[in-house]
């Protein structure tokens, strides 16, 4: 397979195939909270994506050089034999609420309207399961570098497309007639469940 | 305080009931849902939630007084993030089948709202008794749905109930082969993560009339 169709790959099956909130569940909490409002999920969508994209290739380089069993061999021969596996929970973790915050102050030095759009979605991200889950899926998946970048910027893609339709489908849905004990996070879990359905279709796709 | 008077029995109670963190709450959906496959994976991870969630609790509320307010989130997510690789360990080394079929979802109890939740609205502000009582209320209201989802995915996704036991799940009972030949049929779609959707979307109604809990969206 040329280097080309593999990333397209990972790319399609990231954002449609293994949806990151439709097949694997993650980052469900903000995904039903915000998508009451469609402008705030465009917006908490996007902040997903540059943080995804950045954490997921961080974390990538602390586990290749750092954490991974026999990962610290560049330091010296004696190391290969080390295995820092076990603190990958607690590196992750604080690379990405470090980089949440990086991320803040970088947009609100350099581009106001940006931070003034996103800016109160980013401390939510820091605790989305999406982004840790993005990392450990990662090590787990044993990808390169750049499949790593370009699956980070993928899920993230999947998350953004998958809020966005959930809160136009709720907004549609605003003066239907729904039992009053489902509205709200019933009615959006019961919608999530038609979604998911309809991302199954993609599963056949294969590339 | 006593630790059965009225008011405990009442932070236990609520989580479980009226105040059920997954249903009423909306939090630590994420982890409901990927573990809710089969009953054996359901009850292991609300064991492993017990005991994150009632440890961080007690940690928290007894440093509760030396905790300055910014920076109480980084402080709260490194207790956490510690309580779960301990909790990924033991299942590494004493249940590693089931760590397997957890995968990557025993690591994302760390964002986990319901344990940040908790820290940051109750064990930062009552002491360490009351904390552990929040906790286990907590992790029971969390257990009670994941059980009952994945008790009904399994049994009509699947048609087996499986228990936990050292190795790959102890089969309880299984749909017997006559009725299949009568013509009964799995709903494979269960299986899938529509499934779980679904079905979690019905008992948060079914708990909702139950509480008598409306919503305004």
């Amino acid at each position: 397979m040329s280097g080309l169709e593999h990333y397209l790959s990972i790319f399609t099956k990231a954002v449609f195939i293994e949806n990151i909130v439709l097949a694997y569940f993650l980052g469900l909490c903000s995904f039903l909270a915000i998508s009451k409002n469609i402008n705030a999920s465009v917006g908490i969508g996007m902040a997903v994506v540059v943080v995804l994209t950045i954490t997921a290739p961080i974390n990538w380089f602390l586990w290749e050089f750092l954490l991974d069993k026999g990962a610290l061999v560049w330091i010296s021969e004696d190391f290969k034999d080390t295995d820092l596996g076990f603190l990958k929970l607690i590196v992750f973790i604080s690379v990405i609420a470090a980089m949440v915050q990086l991320v803040e102050m970088f947009m609100e030095r350099f581009s106001q309207s940006l931070y003034n759009s996103l800016g109160i979605f980013l401390p939510l991200i820091a605790v989305n399961c999406s982004i840790l889950g993005g990392s450990l899926f990662m090590v787990e998946r044993e990808y390169t570098i750049s499949e790593t970048v370009v699956y980070g910027f993928g899920s993230g893609v999947g998350f953004f497309l998958a809020i966005v339709a959930l809160a136009s489908i709720r907004y549609r849905l605003r003066y239907s007639n729904i039992p009053p004990r489902l509205r709200g996070v019933g009615m959006a879990m019961l919608l999530t469940g038609l979604l998911s359905m309809a991302f199954m279709a993609f599963s056949g796709i294969d590339l | 305080m006593e630790l059965f008077s009225t008011e405990s029995k009442k932070i236990i109670n609520d989580p479980i009931n009226v105040n059920n963190p997954i249903s009423l709450q909306v939090l630590g959906i994420c982890s409901a849902l990927a573990v809710t496959i089969r009953l054996d994976q359901a009850i292991i991870m609300t064991l492993a939630v017990l005991f994150v969630l009632t440890s961080s609790n007690v940690i928290l509320s007894l440093i509760r007084n030396y905790i300055p307010a910014r920076v109480r989130i980084v402080i709260m997510l490194s207790v956490i993030a510690s309580l779960v690789s301990v909790v990924d360990e033991l299942l590494k080394a004493y249940l590693y089948d089931m760590s397997k079929q957890l995968s990557v979802f025993v690591g994302l109890i760390i964002t986990n709202c319901i344990i940040m939740g908790r820290a940051e609205a109750f064990a930062l502000k009552n002491g360490p008794s009351k904390a552990f009582l929040d906790g286990v209320g907590n992790s029971m209201g969390y257990g009670l749905i994941i059980i009952i989802v994945s008790f009904f995915r399994e049994l009509f996704g699947a048609g087996t109930i499986t228990l936990p036991d050292g190795g790959a799940g102890y089969v309880l009972w299984s749909i017997p082969d006559s009725w299949y030949a009568a013509g009964y049929e799995n709903i494979g779609l269960l299986v899938l993560s529509p499934g779980a959707f679904i079905i979690l979307g019905l008992v948060i109604w079914f708990q909702r009339e139950m509480a008598g809990v409306e919503e305004d969206a």
